[in-house]
């Protein structure tokens, strides 16, 4: 069987569907949205890598160590608000974090 | 070609006066820590006058010469086009008023010594007497509507100042804001009217107004029919209205002699008041293009000079007698201006200036001889105490009431004769008005005269005048105590009487011809003869001031005049039980004359209440229910119960905010790429 572009597509598709899906139905703690979130931007490298192989250009492919690099970035900024968080609320649930409400 | 006048002497003739305030107003009293005392105060006010009164005497004699000048002195400002002026026009007219101004100033500030010594804000008084001056100089020799009107606002709140002069006293209080607030309403429509000539003309300076004299006549008030210069007219004439006393704004004038009595001689007898007049003269060549105006005019002068000189008759103020006198002689000029004799009223407003001035200080003079007692029933018999005085009020009552030969009568008579000879609508009235006027002067001059200095000697009946005199301002309730008898004045007071007597018995006989009827007045007065004759028939039948006042003694108006001070002798001399049963047979018409017409009670229902109910109306509705209410506070609610609804939106769950997020791009998206990207369709 040939994997074609559909094939990566999809799977991009999947994963980012994946990702959102972590974002509503998780209810459970904070780690699973950020790792929600990385994931995302996984579908999206999915994505940027095929088209840039199925186009020949090289530069598909510079944008996605971009992203992973800000994906890092962001991951570590993100754990480090966690546990700032998780100091001063003693919690990470998402439920239980709510002072946004109006 | 005109000579032209020298620009800084006219400079210092009001400059001069107000120097002389500054200094008093700003070093003598507490505002600059009373560094100078009540001599170095009245030295250099009574300077300034002088200076100003000299300068003034000069430039009319300049101005009979030939002199002349009009032009800006200093530009105040600029507006696009229009140019904000101070300037002066010097002609024989604004000459005129110069010296009445400045010689009746002079009188009462000597006066004042006298009269004010030993008072509390002695320094203060001459500061205020020393700035109206010069604001009343500023008004007279003004070559445009502004400086006028800066004038004449100034004027107007020297008077506020000086009537609320006893500022502790409640009543002082109440009619400086009375008049205030009635010149308000006559300022109101002298603005409008300054305004509607700015606007039709582009200029506030007199002679360019009245170049465009026949441009303007043939103009209507947008949008409407009606004549543009009537409407003008008539709303500067209800500034004069204000200024001057006219009825139905003359309700100010009979309160404001809660300020000193110099004062009164000065502001509201001589020189304020007859503002109104100066400025009618002044627009005479618009006021001449408007019958109506005119005629509007004599009416309202008619009214005045009748009803306010009944009042006269039923006072037992001293001062107030000569007030509502006042009020019936402003009828008087008003009279003349209604109908085209411009000179005859600025003639008798130079005349009453004088003898008006000479009343009033008398009075002043009486007042301070009974120690400040002005109610004339606790008076009489007074001639033997105050000879000068009595001379004095005899000479100017003389003169007021037109006795031949004396100032008052050339100009009284003449304002008859020319309203005997004018055919405007209203004329009648007029000639009525006046004619009975005559009668109606003459009975509360005399009146006034008699009850006070002759008959039964009714003082010395006030009780501990001297626990009185410890509360020092309180001078309604004095009075002389058993056993103590009126004083004559002292010289600072006498003289200024003396001198003001001169000119009120002599000078009608020898300015009315060149006043009335030579060139005198040139330029500065223009009447439209063709249409209005009077002033012409007014000559015709002149033949030199002695043949006026020989003619006067075959005429009724001199019947009027002796019937008049019969009837006050018999009432106040020798039958002094007849007024009041006479007073008793007419009880309601007693009633009314005591209410003045009821006009003060009707304005203060009717006016003030009824302002006051419109305002607690558009306070409550207007302001607290519609703009509060609906707009301000409204509109802040009508946000907050939006956002109370919206709110609930706000769960504050953090995968609420990412799915409304990740939602929202997917609908952008979508839309986004169905309406600009055509392939995907």
């Amino acid at each position: 069987m040939n994997i074609t572009l559909a094939h990566y597509l999809v799977l991009g598709a999947i994963l980012f569907a994946t990702s959102v899906i972590g974002i509503f139905l998780n209810r459970k703690n904070i780690i699973v949205l950020l790792m929600a979130i990385e994931l995302m931007l996984l579908a999206v490298n999915m994505n940027f890598i095929a088209f840039s192989h199925y186009l020949g250009d090289m530069a598909g492919q510079v944008f996605v160590f971009f992203i992973l690099t800000v994906a890092a970035a962001e991951a570590a900024i993100g754990l480090a608000i966690l546990v700032v968080l998780f100091r001063k609320v003693d919690t990470i649930n998402a439920d239980d974090l709510d002072h946004l409400k109006g | 070609m005109q000579l032209t006048l020298n620009i800084p002497v006219l400079c210092a003739i009001p400059l001069a006066p107000m120097i002389g305030s500054m200094i008093a107003g700003f070093f003598g009293t507490k505002l600059g820590g009373d560094r100078i005392g009540h001599g170095v105060c009245q030295f250099v006010t009574i300077l300034g006058v002088t200076i100003a009164f000299a300068l003034s005497c000069n430039v009319l004699s300049q101005v009979m010469d030939g002199f002349y000048f009009n032009g800006t002195v200093y530009r105040w400002m600029q507006l696009g086009e229009l140019n904000l002026d101070i300037g002066f026009l010097i002609d024989p007219l604004t000459a005129t008023m110069m010296c009445v101004v400045t010689f009746v100033s002079l009188m009462v500030h000597i006066y004042t010594i006298g009269y004010m010594r030993g008072e509390e804000g002695y320094n203060r008084f001459f500061s205020y007497i020393s700035l109206f001056t010069f604001a009343m100089l500023m008004l007279v020799m003004s070559n445009n509507l502004l400086q006028l009107f800066f004038g004449w606002e100034a004027v107007g709140v020297v008077s506020y100042l000086l009537i609320g002069f006893y500022f502790e006293r409640q009543s002082a209080v109440f009619a400086n804001m009375k008049a205030f607030l009635v010149n308000r309403i006559g300022d109101f429509g002298f603005i409008l009217g300054i305004g509607l000539l700015l606007a039709s003309t582009g200029s506030m300076q007199y002679d360019v107004i009245f170049a465009q004299n026949t441009a303007l006549a043939a103009q209507t008030l947008p949008g409407t029919s009606w004549n543009l210069v009537t409407v003008a007219c008539i709303c500067l004439f209800i500034g004069a209205m204000g200024k001057s006393a006219q009825f139905p704004l003359h309700v100010w004038l009979p309160d404001s002699m809660e300020g000193p009595t110099p004062i009164s001689a000065l502001i509201h007898a001589a020189t304020m008041v007859t503002a109104g007049i100066f400025m009618v003269a002044r627009m005479s060549p618009l006021f001449e293009l408007s019958d109506v105006a005119l005629s509007f005019i004599l009416i309202i002068g008619s009214i005045t000079a009748l009803f306010m000189g009944f009042l006269g008759i039923v006072q037992n103020d001293i001062k107030r007698v000569v007030a509502y006198s006042t009020l019936s002689q402003l009828g008087y000029m008003t009279i003349a201006l209604g109908v085209s004799a411009y000179p005859v009223a600025i003639f008798h407003l130079m005349t009453h200036a004088f003898f008006k001035a000479l009343l009033f200080l008398a009075a002043g003079s009486v007042i301070l001889g009974m120690h400040h007692e002005q109610d004339m029933r606790k008076m009489g018999g007074l001639w033997k105490y105050m000879p000068i005085t009595c001379l004095m009020m005899l000479l100017g009552n003389l003169a007021l009431i037109g006795t031949p030969f004396f100032s008052g009568f050339y100009s009284k008579d003449s304002i008859i004769e020319a309203v005997a000879a004018s055919h405007i609508p209203g004329s009648g009235f007029a000639y009525f008005a006046v004619m009975a006027s005559v009668f109606v002067t003459a009975l509360y001059s005399f009146r006034l005269y008699f009850w006070v200095f002759h008959g039964k000697a009714r003082w010395g009946h006030a009780a501990d005048h001297h626990a009185h005199a410890e509360q020092g301002d309180d001078h309604a309730h004095h009075g002389l105590a058993p056993g103590e008898k009126p004083h004559e004045s002292p010289l600072v007071v006498t003289l200024p009487l003396i001198l003001l007597a001169i000119p009120s018995v002599i000078i009608g006989f020898y300015t009315i011809s060149p006043l009335l009827f030579g060139t005198y007045f040139g330029d500065s007065i223009f009447i439209d003869l063709a249409r209005h004759p009077v002033m012409k028939e007014l000559e015709d039948e002149f033949h030199g001031p002695i043949a006026m006042a020989l003619h006067a003694f075959t005429s009724p108006v001199l019947l009027l005049v002796v019937l008049g001070v019969l009837t006050a002798a018999i009432g106040y001399l020798w039958a002094p039980k007849l007024p009041s049963k006479f007073a008793e047979a007419f009880a309601p018409l007693k009633k009314l004359l005591d209410n003045k017409y009821y006009l003060d009670d009707f304005n203060q229902t009717v006016f003030a209440k009824g302002l006051i109910w419109i305002g607690g109306v558009l306070w409550h509705r207007g302001d607290q229910k519609v703009i509060d209410g609906f707009f301000v506070n409204g509109s802040a609610h009508a946000v907050g119960r939006f956002a109370g609804v919206i709110r609930h939106l706000q769960s504050g769950y953090l995968y609420h905010y990412a799915f409304a997020m990740i939602s929202g791009l997917a609908v952008l998206l979508a839309w986004v790429l169905y309406a600009y990207l055509p392939f995907v369709r």
